[in-house]
């Protein structure tokens, strides 16, 4: 019998709608596999087995009533723990919301429903987003299936883990500086953050506003496009959200898969070549250059000069804006509270909740963010870094005048082993350094599997102009169709 | 304090007063400013919120177009300019009240900039200079219980109501207004009045000071003549039009003794109590807190299409100023008689109670007479004084028609003031009809003539005035209900005379 763990969604989803296979049967699957796997990666921070068996026997019930079931009518899906689930516990993986089950549905979420996806359950992160390795939840770290010794990326590394170890085969992610394209760079899978505003963040619990896209992860380039198409679109929730259709990216997945890239003109940032990336990891993505250049894609070299201000202009941006949403979190509505002993003034019952709810990288955040927009540093801070975000996109919208696509490798280095850079803030912060200037423009980016370097994934990242999402997933499938799916050791 | 304050004339002999004014005014939108959420006033507690005004984590703010029409409307018909292209932005600070723990405000990017709105003061035109016109969102309300004061302090429970989070509110700033000398106190009254009025006659605010809906914070300073402004204090819950008067001239007699002293004015704020008619010191500006304010990263800037502007600027209704002068001469009354009329804030009432059925003169005679008397009293404003238009054109007409003579018809106004209902339920209940049975009249009279014959004999010998005595006496028995001309020619026919 077929291992339904192993299929891919659109795999999945035609069995389903033929009938050769149950959408209980698939979730059921999907459930044994993370009992089974689960104690040694982590991904998951709540299982909602009933939940799930439940959503799967409508699916089947629909598909008795001989009702039309959508192309991913069926197929499991795991989602990062940083969006609301009605009635399902939300802990954006940090103490201070532990236990909270929120009111409400996320516009992905409740898209995910209508499109008759089976939602197995939320996924590890680090705290708030805050982290490119996991380590930072308040859970414990979730484990890269390829090495359980090492990271699974962050902060959506629950996420990418999950897929990794045939836990499901689409989840969701969001990407505020490289949280979706990173994870899957270093678990060998793909990972696409939409233009932003192109996905709704209505019910994404906000870590920086500005920059916060969720987005859709998979083990094909095709299966994230249709993920993609299910919960992209307008959302009149959110006023950032655009008021246009949703670029064909499913289109752009099968022409890229005919493995013709004729007339594509792609651009390798220099900026981000030498010493910035292991070599191994060059190594790697110079050759899937040679394998574009074969497809029959025009490669030339682009200069982006101010992509190198863009790590320091994040850690401003994002703090800032981190510093304002977060202090929500007070303990008076919902959440953590302590200290509520009913001695201690409101405001010591705050500090005290705070103190205690949140880890030390969420409160090295807030203090940047507040000294950064206080009084008398505001313009050299935020203003100055506002300055360099519109540096950037000039860079951006120079750079796709001359080329169709921006290319490089997704991340500096394959996954680390676990603790070794969370004694340095900074060294784990390099790990967003070529995923953080796509953020700051607002564009997409798709981290696509283009090789292994000791045994390791290297992932690829192609960016393109925003609302133009299409044209990533024409070259990321293209490569794929070269290149092949990356396979995990199975634990 | 026992520090003797001032008179008030030698105060404004030796300083000249600035002020200046912030006004809140609570939207009377349907929804929300953030959501869809209703907004009307009362309600159980809790019971008008959803995810996005308690500030859930993942909710996001969507703007409420009403609204950002609403405070363009009131930017206009304050004479502003309207922002092209501006942005919400979030003031950062912590307070229970407030779900998110930042307001979405506006800072350094109003919607309305720039324009004035003239007031009229003892008859003379008073511009006041606005600065600002911005929108932002109303907090919850905070209820500390279990202490003796139900202030913070002492307390042991603090109970939040977030049905009023959300709510939009338009902030009005004018500029500093000085020159205005002695009459600094009726300025800022004036003011606040003509934009209650405006803001009424837009229909965008039920502009109730005393359910919050209309809030206002008054800044005050004094200097030497010549000498640059003073340190300014802003009093805030000044919660009526009368408070604000009052507020502005017990903060200058305040400031004038501290000045007086040899002190210096600390720049802080103050609260006004309405009590006492005095100002307390509150939080210290000099400690204030860094608000942190930054561009609301959730929500898209506001851009204006400069045709709707102009459509909305060329329906606006007719303005107060406009609107008075037309009443004015609709009236028939002097400049005198409209700035009593002005004075008593009586304009709105007389206007609704002649559209109710009285004339402009009874319905004059009414509001600024009993009704403002009654006012003054018990220091309410003329509107809150418990009685409406309505029912004043209704006792006007009981009036008209015969059934009360003018002291009925104020002891029929004393029960409706005391809210025992209309003036004919309350005219029927307590009997007070004016006696017009000749019969019951002729019974009245003939009982006077007996109890008084040497009076009656002054009648009948031709000394027609003595009829008086006897007009006081047929009144008394019939407890003033009786027509008192119809009496006295009972009288003199009765005598023969």
């Amino acid at each position: 019998m077929t291992d339904l763990t192993k299929l891919t969604a659109v795999e999945i989803a035609g069995l389903v709608a033929s009938g050769e296979t149950s959408a209980v049967e698939v979730t059921q699957a999907h459930l044994d596999r993370i009992a089974a796997v689960d104690g040694r990666v982590n991904a998951f921070l709540h299982v909602d087995t009933e939940g799930a068996l439940a959503a799967a026997r409508e699916v089947d019930t629909r598909r008795a009533a001989g009702a039309e079931l959508g192309p991913l009518a069926g197929v499991p899906v795991a989602v990062k723990d940083v969006l609301t689930t009605k009635g399902v516990p939300t802990t954006v993986g940090s103490k201070i919301l532990e236990g909270w089950r929120p009111p409400y549905d996320s516009t992905i979420v409740q898209r995910l429903r209508a499109a008759g996806t089976v939602m197995l359950g939320k996924t590890n992160m680090d705290e708030f987003a805050m982290g490119s390795s996991t380590e930072y939840s308040a859970y414990g770290p979730s484990r890269n299936p390829w090495d359980t010794d090492r990271i699974p990326g962050g902060s959506g590394g629950g996420s990418a883990a999950a897929l990794a170890a045939y836990e499901a085969p689409l989840a969701i992610g969001s990407d505020t500086g490289g949280s979706i394209r990173q994870p899957g760079a270093v678990t060998g899978t793909v990972g696409a953050k939409p233009t932003y505003g192109g996905t709704s963040r209505y019910g994404l619990v906000a870590f920086s506003s500005s920059l916060d896209t969720p987005g859709p992860c998979a083990r094909t380039v095709l299966d994230a496009a249709l993920l993609h198409e299910a919960i992209g679109g307008h959302d009149p929730r959110d006023s950032t959200s655009i008021a246009a259709p949703v670029p064909d990216v499913v289109a752009a997945a099968k022409l890229g898969a005919t493995g013709d890239l004729t007339g594509v003109r792609l651009g390798i940032v220099t900026e981000f070549g030498g010493e910035g990336a292991e070599p191994g990891v060059m190594a790697a993505f110079n050759e899937a250059v040679d394998t574009l250049t074969k497809l029959g894609a025009e490669i030339v070299e682009i200069s982006c000069p101010n992509f190198g201000y863009a790590l320091p202009a994040y850690y401003l941006i994002a703090p800032s804006e981190c510093s304002s949403n977060l202090a929500r979190f007070d303990g008076v509505r919902f959440g953590l509270r302590v200290g509520d002993d009913g001695n201690r003034s409101l405001e010591e019952v705050m500090s005290l909740t705070r103190e205690a709810g949140f880890g030390p990288e969420v409160k090295r955040r807030i203090m940047i963010g507040t000294y950064a927009l206080s009084s008398g540093y505001y313009d050299a801070y935020y203003g100055q870094a506002q300055k360099v975000r519109t540096l950037i996109t000039r860079d951006f919208t120079a750079a796709f005048e001359r080329v169709d696509a921006l290319i490089s490798p997704t991340t500096p280095f394959v996954a680390f082993p676990l603790g070794a850079r969370t004694s340095d803030p900074y060294q784990m912060y390099l790990a967003d350094l070529f995923t953080i200037p796509t953020n700051l423009y607002g564009g997409p980016g798709i981290s696509v599997p283009c090789g292994l370097a000791d045994g390791l994934p290297v992932g690829l990242q192609v960016m393109a102009p925003t609302m133009a999402d299409d044209r990533m997933y024409r070259v990321a499938a293209a490569l794929e169709s070269a290149v092949g799916t990356l396979t995990p050791p199975v634990l | 304090m026992t520090t003797t304050l001032p008179a008030y004339d030698e105060v404004v002999a030796r300083y000249e007063p600035v002020i200046g004014l912030e006004t809140h005014v609570e939207l009377g939108t349907n929804t929300k400013m953030w959501c869809g959420c209703p907004t009307d006033f009362g309600g159980e507690p809790n019971t008008r919120v959803c995810p996005v005004c308690l500030g859930l984590p993942g909710s996001l703010p969507v703007a409420n177009k009403a609204a950002i029409e609403a405070t363009i409307r009131i930017g206009l018909a304050l004479n502003c300019s309207i922002a092209q292209w501006c942005r919400f932005a979030r003031k950062n600070y912590f307070y229970p009240d407030m779900p998110k723990n930042f307001q979405i405000s506006q800072y350094d990017e109003p919607l309305c900039f720039e324009g004035y709105l003239d007031v009229e003061v003892n008859g003379e035109t008073v511009r006041i200079g606005i600065e600002r016109v911005h929108l932002e969102e109303d907090t919850g309300k905070t209820l500390h219980v279990g202490g003796a004061t139900g202030r913070i302090h002492g307390a042991t429970e603090s109970l939040v109501d977030y049905n009023r989070a959300g709510i939009p509110l338009v902030e009005i700033v004018t500029k500093p207004i000085p020159g205005t000398g002695a009459l600094a106190p009726e300025v800022a009254r004036a003011y606040v009045t003509e934009l209650r009025d405006v803001l009424r006659s837009l229909g965008v605010s039920d502009v109730r000071m005393e359910e919050g809906s209309l809030r206002c914070d008054v800044n005050t300073s004094l200097n030497l003549p010549g000498a640059e402004w003073g340190t300014r204090t802003e009093t805030k819950n000044v919660n009526s039009l009368r408070s604000v008067e009052r507020a502005v001239r017990s903060e200058m007699l305040r400031q004038a003794s501290v000045l007086d002293a040899g002190g210096r004015i600390t720049q802080e704020t103050r609260h006004f109590h309405e009590d006492t008619g005095d100002t307390t010191p509150g939080r210290s500006k000099e400690t204030a807190t860094d608000y942190r304010y930054f561009p609301e990263p959730d929500l898209v800037p506001i851009a204006p299409d400069p045709a709707w502007v102009a459509e909305l600027k060329a329906a606006l209704p007719e303005l107060p100023r406009l609107h008075r002068r037309r009443l004015q001469e609709a009236w028939g009354l002097s400049d005198l008689d409209m700035q009593s009329v002005l004075n008593a804030g009586a304009v709105e009432l007389i206007e609704a109670t002649v559209a109710a059925g009285a004339t402009p003169a009874a319905a004059r005679k009414w509001w600024l007479g009993e009704l403002s008397r009654r006012a003054n009293e018990t220091g309410v404003e003329l509107a809150d004084v418990g009685a409406t238009p309505a029912q004043v054109a209704e006792l006007q007409g009981l009036v008209d028609a015969g059934k009360l003579n003018d002291k009925l018809a104020r002891t029929v106004l004393e029960g409706v003031v005391a809210g025992e209902g209309t003036p004919t339920e309350i005219m029927t209940n307590r009997n007070l009809e004016v006696v017009s049975d000749t019969g019951a009249l002729t019974a009245a009279v003939d009982e006077a003539i007996a109890a008084n014959p040497g009076i009656a004999d002054k009648i009948r010998s031709g000394k027609v005035a003595a009829a008086g005595a006897l007009v006081g006496a047929v009144m008394k028995t019939t407890r003033g209900q009786a027509d008192a001309k119809t009496v006295r020619e009972l009288i003199l026919a009765r005598l023969g005379a």
